[in-house]
């Protein structure tokens, strides 16, 4: 773990970057990191985060990339175009979530 | 421990040769994961493995029961009639509990990903399928030499 200001904010993340106490993000963060991604944050972008923030607040885990394409608003295709090369990693590193722990 | 870094894996061409249940899941997790870590992945069906992307097939894969030690069940019990939709029944409640979706759904799911479905000409020939009889994802049906020339620069899985 170590810290790192992201948007001028001092927040803690582990080695590969991903947010160790969710709380700390702010939808700052979130388009800051994007950009480490080369992502520009879409309305698009927005359904799948906040999808992803809504269950992980509701269930404490990250729902499987199946159940994103089916109630994000986002379909698998889009999500792929989205999030290219890791659509559930990407979108939780931006999220300010965890690692997703999942095989599917 | 050698002090060596090796190249991440770009590209997998997973083989699925198996027409069980269990025969055939491995090889799409795998391919799906695969996506899921920006890896390039292409799934070539072969033999019975084939019956994954027919149709007609591909919803009605079983587990197999007999000649599966890692059921753990006596032969005699897992040829019963029932048995083998039995452990079915079970296995699928187990996976839809992981949100692993059906034959039919995960090939989709694998099409948006972008990993591409390839169909074997010489099982296609030897069980008297054609074209039509194949899902609408499958991308084309290849010859041996095609499918190793579509490897190019892939780890090849053997499932």
């Amino acid at each position: 773990m170590s810290e790192k200001t992201i948007n001028g904010q001092t927040v803690d993340v582990d080695a590969e970057g991903y947010l160790v106490d969710h709380t700390q993000w702010t939808e700052g963060i979130a388009g800051e990191i994007a950009g480490e991604l080369d992502i520009a944050l879409t309305d698009d972008h927005w359904k799948v985060i906040n999808f992803l923030r809504k269950e992980y607040g509701d269930n404490g885990n990250i729902p499987t990339l199946r159940k994103i394409g089916k109630q994000s608003g986002v379909d698998m295709k889009g999500l792929y175009t989205l999030f290219p090369d890791g659509p559930v990693k990407k979108a939780a590193r931006i999220a300010g979530l965890p690692k997703p722990k999942s095989c599917v | 421990m050698a002090d060596t870094t090796y190249e991440p894996i770009k590209k997998v061409s997973i083989i699925i040769s198996k027409g069980s249940l269990d025969g055939i899941y491995p090889g799409l997790i795998m391919a799906n994961g695969a996506r899921m870590e920006g890896i390039e992945a292409m799934v070539f069906f072969t033999f019975f493995g084939l019956e994954a992307i027919i149709k007609k097939k591909m919803n009605g894969i079983k587990v197999a029961t007999v000649g599966n030690p890692g059921m753990h069940m006596p032969t005699i019990l897992g040829a019963i009639p029932g048995m083998s939709a039995f452990a079915t029944t079970m296995m699928k409640k187990e996976m839809d509990k992981l949100d692993i979706p059906p034959v039919d759904e995960f090939i989709e799911m694998l099409d948006a990903s972008g990993a591409e479905i390839y169909a074997c000409k010489a099982a296609m020939d030897m069980f008297h399928y054609t074209e039509a009889d194949l899902t609408g994802e499958v991308k084309e049906i290849l010859t041996i030499g095609d499918f190793y020339e579509k490897s190019a620069g892939a780890q090849i899985i053997f499932t």
